[in-house]
């Protein structure tokens, strides 16, 4: 939980008197959202490092304090010149400096705002010099991903369905897939996103990247992850019936394991080179 | 007898009063929001629980959130501020006998009523349209949805649009011809400078909706390839499309209301506004900035990164004469003698809530920042911040403001109150904890999402709440607790409405006889409707009033 968002959680907590658990038994679902959490979610890379920081020590504040400047004032004109105790309305209706004050004020406001903004912004968009490609495909309703810089490790990946979860494994419902992304840390990894069929979205919150899967377009973004993990993100741009099941499971791991990985990967996806769609997960996801 | 009153199929089936069809668009955005509002009671229903509670699949899931969305804002919000109180107070307001074209007045609101049908029968027609109020191709192409659904969409969202640009025309020629002698356009009422800006926004912008839906029309039934990228077409293409009208339709849905609650202020203050010319100004430049900011809803479709910085600045501009507007408000109020009848307590919420969603507007205004937030419920609680909570309290202000006028009968103060604290109270439930939901992710248009199912005896609404809730809060993940407690919200919402329509027919029928001025507006917040009688006559000013 951020602290920058303690006020509400005092609200909300003494509003629901609710019991929090802190538990993390199973490593997996560390990089899950918490029920009660108010925030975003940890950071796991450098993007989302300054997008954490970004909200949480400067927009979370000023938006805080606006709102809170803006209610003390409703309240106190409430109060102080309510019918009862001023029964005569005064007549202003011009203040030339406060109203160049209310103009300028919010300016400066805004011109806070903007630097650190576009900086970020500048910062999120691509990597000058990828150390790895992975192309990413959105499919109704699943991803393929290609590894462009290790040549037939290329896969789809399909969301588990409900009743083939085992949670002792630690999959988790409408999260885990059948062939999860296996990544390396500490590296510059450029993403290449596109779709077959309509719009999809691929993210990860914890990483801090989200774009569009755009049919007929290659969209880039990039990641580098900090920490090895699980890490889940969901399909983010309507999509059709399954837009809710098209989850994105990505495995961090250290570079080692990651070359070890990409042997293996690519004797296995090579047997089933024409993977055939997972069609029992394709049929069986949700009631019908 | 002044009086001409047409018998009742000539008075109300082929209406050129201009009091009489705004009194069919209120009772018509009453009904449509019934519809509105049931969608999004089953879509909190459904939310209320991992897994799938009322949705068939996620294709339901998806006609509902679409049909929700359209009727509000095209079926609901425009009909009720725009239709309803333009059409009632405008000429009322600048001392005009009735609209400039009667007789485009009445067509205007009979092209509604088919619209209307034919959006409710592209949910129910074959597998529904569930593309989003947004309609993105290839989704919305014959790829995503082959049915006939989506066409119907199409000519409803056809009707509707023609159906609003006439009204606009209509309002733009009444406002520029007919104002009583005296009144320049800087002595005219906000609500009406409200009027003139939204309509000028819609003649400006609906047309390239028009434009964005037709070609996708002819790539769903004629072969062409606008949107569709296997014949040199782009599904970007249509996004700016729509969002060059979407985004001045946002501001066209609360215009209006600016201009409501500024007169609501004003007569409970018992003082002029504060900075008059600013605010009409204000509005003025929200309208121009909101024709070149529409890219910010596409941040993460793969725009240059340029292009996303050029509109996150001009997007953050807008924070600027919406601040001027709230502080104007305030002003307005310090010095003032205020009373809090139900219509101010409307406009007292309107401002609070609308701060919220205005300051959330400027979290998302950030391109960078929306790469965590885009299509998450952070959206989702920043826009009902603005419209649900925003223009729809403008609606429940007008409507207390003016129904005595409207009616000739005042509603129950006491009641008005309650359903005013219940909605307030129901609504930051349902809509504060989706702030939450959307920063740690949780996506938009979703029928499930990832979180423990509850055992046999917490699942549902009918348990203890508290249990419920202790239970979810002691689970390892998962995004269930505030879509539960924002369910919770929504049930109270719920209630509200009925309390509501219990107003509504107190009112009608037992409400106490009011006189011209039963606000007791004084000269300094005088407008011209004040010095009618409640109800007006049905031709008003045969003497045309004159302002000094």
């Amino acid at each position: 939980m951020k602290k920058t968002h303690f006020w509400i959680t005092t609200l909300f907590m003494s509003l629901f008197v609710l019991v929090s658990s802190i538990s993390s038994a199973l490593a997996d679902i560390s990089n899950v959202a918490k029920p009660t959490q108010l925030g975003l979610q940890d950071a796991a890379s450098p993007q989302m490092e300054r997008i954490s920081w970004f909200h949480d020590t400067l927009l979370m504040w000023i938006i805080t304090l606006i709102v809170i400047f803006v209610t003390a004032l409703l309240i106190y004109v409430c109060i102080r010149y309510r019918a009862k105790r001023n029964p005569e309305a005064s007549k202003t209706t011009h203040n030339v400096v406060l109203e160049i004050l209310w103009t300028a004020i919010p300016v400066i406001i805004l011109i806070i705002i903007a630097i650190p903004s576009f900086k970020m912004l500048y910062y999120l968009d691509r990597v000058e010099e990828p150390e790895m490609t992975i192309k990413v495909t959105g499919y109704q309703w699943y991803w393929g991903y290609e590894y462009q810089d290790h040549e037939g490790v290329e896969f789809l990946s399909y969301m588990i369905p409900d009743e083939e979860i085992d949670e002792s494994q630690g999959q988790i419902r409408l999260l885990s897939t059948d062939n999860p992304v296996v990544l390396p840390i500490d590296t510059n990894i450029q993403i290449l996103i596109t779709s077959a069929d309509v719009i999809h979205a691929f993210t990860i919150p914890a990483f801090g990247f989200k774009k569009d899967a755009v049919p007929g377009r290659m969209n880039e973004t990039w990641v580098r992850i900090d920490k090895p993990g699980i890490y889940y993100g969901q399909c983010s741009q309507i999509c059709g019936i399954k837009h809710a099941y098209m989850p994105i499971e990505v495995h961090a791991v250290t570079k080692q394991e990651f070359e070890q990985w990409t042997v293996e990967a690519k004797a296995k996806f090579a047997l089933n080179n024409q993977q055939l769609p997972y069609e029992t997960a394709f049929n069986s996801i949700g009631a019908h | 007898m002044a009086d001409h009153k047409p018998g009742f199929f000539t008075r109300w089936f082929m209406s050129t009063n201009h009091k009489d069809i705004g009194t069919l668009y209120i009772i018509f955005s009453i009904v449509a929001a019934l519809f509105g509002g049931w969608f999004s009671m089953m879509m909190r229903h459904e939310l209320a629980d991992p897994g799938l509670q009322l949705a068939a699949d996620g294709q339901e899931w998806n006609v509902w959130i679409t049909a929700h969305g359209l009727i509000m804002v095209f079926f609901v919000v425009m009909p009720g501020l725009i239709g309803g109180f333009g059409n009632w107070f405008v000429p009322l307001m600048i001392g005009a006998p009735d609209m400039a074209f009667p007789r485009l007045n009445n067509i205007s609101f009979w092209l509604i009523i088919p619209a209307f049908l034919l959006l409710v029968a592209s949910a129910f027609i074959g597998s529904g349209a569930g593309t989003g109020w947004t309609v993105y191709p290839p989704l919305s192409a014959k790829l995503g949805h082959p049915g006939m659904s989506v066409d119907l969409a199409i000519f409803s969202l056809h009707l509707a649009g023609a159906s609003s640009i006439l009204g606009a025309a209509n309002f733009i020629t009444t406002i520029f011809n007919m104002r009583a002698p005296g009144m320049t356009l800087h002595k005219m009422p906000l609500f009406v400078w409200a009027m003139l800006i939204t309509s000028f926004l819609l003649v400006l912008s609906l047309p390239v909706l028009g434009g964005a839906i037709t070609m996708l029309l002819t790539d769903r039934n004629f072969g062409t390839s606008f949107f569709d990228p296997a014949g040199g077409g782009d599904p970007i293409l249509y996004q700016h499309l729509f969002w060059f009208f979407g985004h001045p339709e946002v501001y066209i849905m609360i215009l209006p209301a600016f201009g409501i609650v500024s007169h609501i202020i004003a007569t409970f203050s018992k003082k002029p506004v504060f900075g008059y010319l600013g605010m009409a100004y204000a509005m003025v430049a929200i309208g121009f900035v909101g024709f070149v900011v529409w890219a910010h809803h596409m941040y993460t479709s793969g725009i240059s990164v340029n292009t996303q910085a050029y509109f996150t600045a001009a997007t953050l501009i807008i924070a600027v004469p919406t601040g001027i507007k709230i502080f104007s408000w305030i002003a307005t109020m310090w010095g003032g003698s205020l009373s809090f009848p139900t219509p101010m307590l409307w406009s007292l919420g309107f401002i609070f809530l609308f701060t919220v969603g205005g300051v959330t507007g400027v979290v998302l205004a950030n391109a960078g920042m929306d790469t965590s937030l885009h299509d998450t419920y952070y959206v989702v609680a920043h826009f009902h911040y603005v419209l649900s909570l925003g223009a729809v309290f403008a609606l429940f202000a007008g409507f207390y403001y003016w129904i005595g006028k409207i009616s000739g009968r005042q509603y129950p103060e006491f009641m008005g109150k309650v359903h005013f604290f219940i909605t307030f109270i129901g609504v930051n439930l349902v809509f504060f904890p989706q702030h939450f939901l959307g920063l740690a992710g949780m996506p938009r248009h979703y029928v499930d999402y990832p979180a423990p199912i509850p055992p046999e005896h917490l699942q549902g609404m009918l348990v203890n709440p508290i249990e419920k809730i202790q239970w979810i809060a002691a689970q390892d993940y998962g995004y269930h607790l505030w879509n539960y407690v924002s369910t919770l919200g929504a049930y109270m919402s719920g209630f509200s409405v009925l309390v509501f329509l219990g107003i509504v027919f107190y009112t009608l029928f037992f409400g106490r006889k009011v006189g011209a001025n039963y606000w007791n507006a004084t000269p300094e917040t005088m407008t011209f409707e004040w010095t009618l009688s409640s109800p007006p006559p049905f031709h008003q000013f045969e003497i045309q009033p004159t302002v000094k």
